[in-house]
């Protein structure tokens, strides 16, 4: 993975710290040209990894990638599955077996069994599962999706149930249908570790909030510190700036000294921040490397 | 430890479920719900007991507490099975559709010494704990007025087969959205005197409403607008934001920032200063044990836990609490059944009106109009 990985929070609408700049947010990006004119400048600061949730959206930007290969030779998605408002406001509207249903590209299979009103064969869960990935997974074909990860809603929902073979279902399927790394996004990393270790997903990537403050980082603070120090895991960073509370140089400079850190995850909407946090990350890695805090 | 159940697997009941069983103080033995699918998959996967029948689980399984997250009709009769098995309760919102039932059940929680706490899980929000304790500190002075709004993508088209999608089961967007903003009012600024003008509107929905609008009076003067909508394509997920005026400054709150004005004053809050200040959530929220969806869902389920640990009846949240905010959507109910209260009518409008009334009233009308008024 690359040391920086563009994410895609800023074009959605998406800002944890204030509504009104996300909606002026939403409003710059309504056209898929400005976001694309974004993702350009990342491309040509060097930083050729998006990591991007699979939002209707997003397909638009897919298009225009594969219409254009030989432009974007070296660009690479990291697809996270699903957009988790689309299933939470399904499921307010038809409970959650209907947004399931909703998602799914043929009924036959998951009607079939609620009308039976019996329970599903193991062989029939996991076909289910892989079918809603399959459906998420269209819209990047033919385009490279080396890592695809699972997003925090859905990881930490069937974390906190217990339902931890999913995990195990997922990176299968990521792995033998699309020769990609499964990797889990999660706002409970030292809990989510021990989960996948226990049906045995090895040197997993793992995404989860890291910052000075310790925003979003749930079970405590020294809780992750000890599992970065302990666990082997391919770990990647993000919300390092804590929705912009902390300076960029301040929390880089955390950030960049905390051991086995692979990647880290931001968002920018301009071509300057996008080249002063690439600026920044480099000077400061040079740095962890002479410190010898790195893993590699 | 405290065993604990859940009882309704929807999306409430689901994320429900993941919290309290990652609580560490928390023993979950027993689900429930009418799908023996889902039941099923929980059985295979996490080893969970399942029900299909509230009743069975209660005789069956010894448990100190519950959480119902059931269809908001059916709260009632659930929350009684469970109270007078002698177990805390934990509800979703909105607690109970009948004030009365909903009385009966404050005072038989409490009259046996029962912790209860029902879902409004705003009051767990920073920001609004931050507007809490400025407006109950006097910060912006005497407050005059207050616009309550929440918007959200949930009813989009003219469909919609589940409860939510009826008024009669506790549907629609008066229990499911505008109940929330309607609580930090409440929370706020307590019971409210009455209720005006309020128009319960469908855009899609065949047997609930889509959108609220309504105002509400305060015994010390202060009025409120609310204004809601669950067929708001434009927003990404529910928002909920108050904006208060008093006579002292103006607060604007959402769940993610609180921007205060305050005029120059003697008693200025702690850490703020005259005009604009700004305060976060990343500055306003405490970390929790485990994240799911928000930090107030998780710190509330901690503090129902917390209560059931100290033994404290009444509590945030407290069915007597929530039983404040349940006479309010009552009042607006009512309110809206009875239209407009002032109208204009054209005469041919009254002439049409008159003739099917009985005659003593059309000679009064008559007379009056040749009386020239």
């Amino acid at each position: 993975m690359d040391r920086l990985l563009f994410g895609d929070n800023q074009f959605f609408g998406v800002n944890h710290m204030s509504e009104e700049k996300a909606r002026t947010q939403a409003l710059r990006f309504q056209d898929i040209g400005a976001v694309i004119d974004v993702i350009d400048s990342a491309y040509a600061e060097g930083i050729s990894t998006f990591m991007c949730t699979t939002h209707d959206r997003i397909e638009q930007v897919c298009d225009h990638v594969r219409a254009r290969t030989s432009q974007y030779e070296d660009l690479q998605f990291f697809p996270s599955m699903p957009y988790a408002h689309k299933y939470a406001n399904a499921m307010t509207e038809d409970g959650p077996l209907g947004a399931i249903r909703r998602f799914l590209p043929e009924e036959g299979l998951f009607d079939a069994a609620l009308r039976g009103g019996r329970s599903l064969a193991t062989k029939d869960i996991e076909g289910l599962t892989t079918l809603l990935i399959d459906a998420e997974m269209k819209m990047f074909k033919g385009l490279r999706t080396p890592v695809v990860f699972l997003q925090n809603v859905v990881v930490d929902l069937l974390l906190g149930l217990g339902f931890h073979q999913a995990f195990r279902i997922f990176a299968d399927h990521v792995r033998s249908s699309y020769q990609a790394e499964p990797a889990f996004i999660t706002m409970n990393m030292p809990r989510l570790l021990v989960a996948l270790d226990e049906v045995g997903i090895e040197n997993p990537i793992v995404c989860f909030n890291l910052n000075k403050i310790g925003f979003r980082m749930s079970g405590g603070f020294d809780a992750y510190e000890d599992a970065m120090r302990r666990h082997e895991f391919r770990a990647v960073a993000m919300s390092v700036f804590a929705s912009g509370a902390i300076p960029p140089r301040e929390a880089l400079e955390w950030v960049c000294a905390q051991p086995n850190l692979e990647s880290i995850v931001f968002g920018a909407s301009s071509r300057a921040n996008i080249r002063s946090t690439r600026d920044l990350v480099d000077e400061l890695w040079t740095q962890r490397a002479a410190a010898g805090a790195g893993a590699a | 430890m405290i065993k604990l159940a859940v009882v309704g697997l929807g999306k409430m009941g689901l994320s429900h479920l993941a919290m309290f069983r990652a609580q560490p103080d928390v023993d979950l033995v027993a689900v429930c719900d009418s799908s023996r699918y889902v039941l099923d998959v929980l059985a295979k996967y996490t080893g969970v007991r399942t029900f299909t029948d509230l009743d069975e689980m209660l005789s069956e399984v010894k448990l100190d507490a519950i959480v119902i997250a059931t269809p908001s009709h059916l709260h009632s009769r659930m929350v009684r099975a469970a109270l007078e098995q002698g177990l805390h309760v934990f509800c979703e919102k909105p607690f109970c559709l009948d004030q009365a039932e909903g009385q009966m059940l404050v005072e038989l929680a409490e009259s046996r010494g029962l912790v209860t706490q029902v879902g409004y899980h705003n009051r767990f929000v920073g920001a609004f704990m931050e507007v809490k304790s400025l407006l109950d500190g006097g910060a912006i002075g005497k407050v005059q007025h207050v616009l309550a709004e929440a918007y959200g993508p949930v009813v989009l088209k003219p469909k919609g087969g589940t409860w939510r999608s009826k008024r009669s089961a506790g549907g629609g967007c008066l229990y499911d959205y505008a109940a929330h903003p309607l609580d930090l009012l409440t929370w706020y600024f307590g019971q409210p005197s009455g209720v005006a003008g309020s128009v319960l509107n469908r855009v899609f929905s065949r047997e609930t409403d889509d959108e609220v609008f309504s105002t509400i009076y305060f015994p010390q003067g202060t009025t409120a607008q609310l204004s809601v909508s669950w067929a708001d394509e434009s927003q990404r997920k529910m928002s909920t934001k108050l904006t208060i005026w008093g006579t002292a400054g103006r607060i604007y709150v959402d769940r993610q920032e609180v921007q205060v004005y305050l005029r120059n004053q003697p008693a200025m809050p702690p850490g703020y200063q005259e005009g604009w200040n700004v305060r976060y959530t990343t500055e306003l929220t405490e970390p929790v044990w485990y994240y799911l969806r928000g930090e107030e869902y998780s710190a509330q389920v901690h503090e129902f836990v917390s209560r059931i640990a100290r033994r404290e009846v009444r509590g945030r949240n407290s069915f007597h609490d929530a039983a404040v905010t349940d006479r309010a959507l009552a009042m607006i109910l009512e309110d809206a059944s009875r239209g407009p209260s002032t109208t204009h009518e054209s005469p041919e409008d009254l002439q049409a009106k008159d003739r099917q009334r009985p005659w003593p009233w059309r000679l009064r009308r008559q007379f009056a109009l040749a009386g020239g008024r």
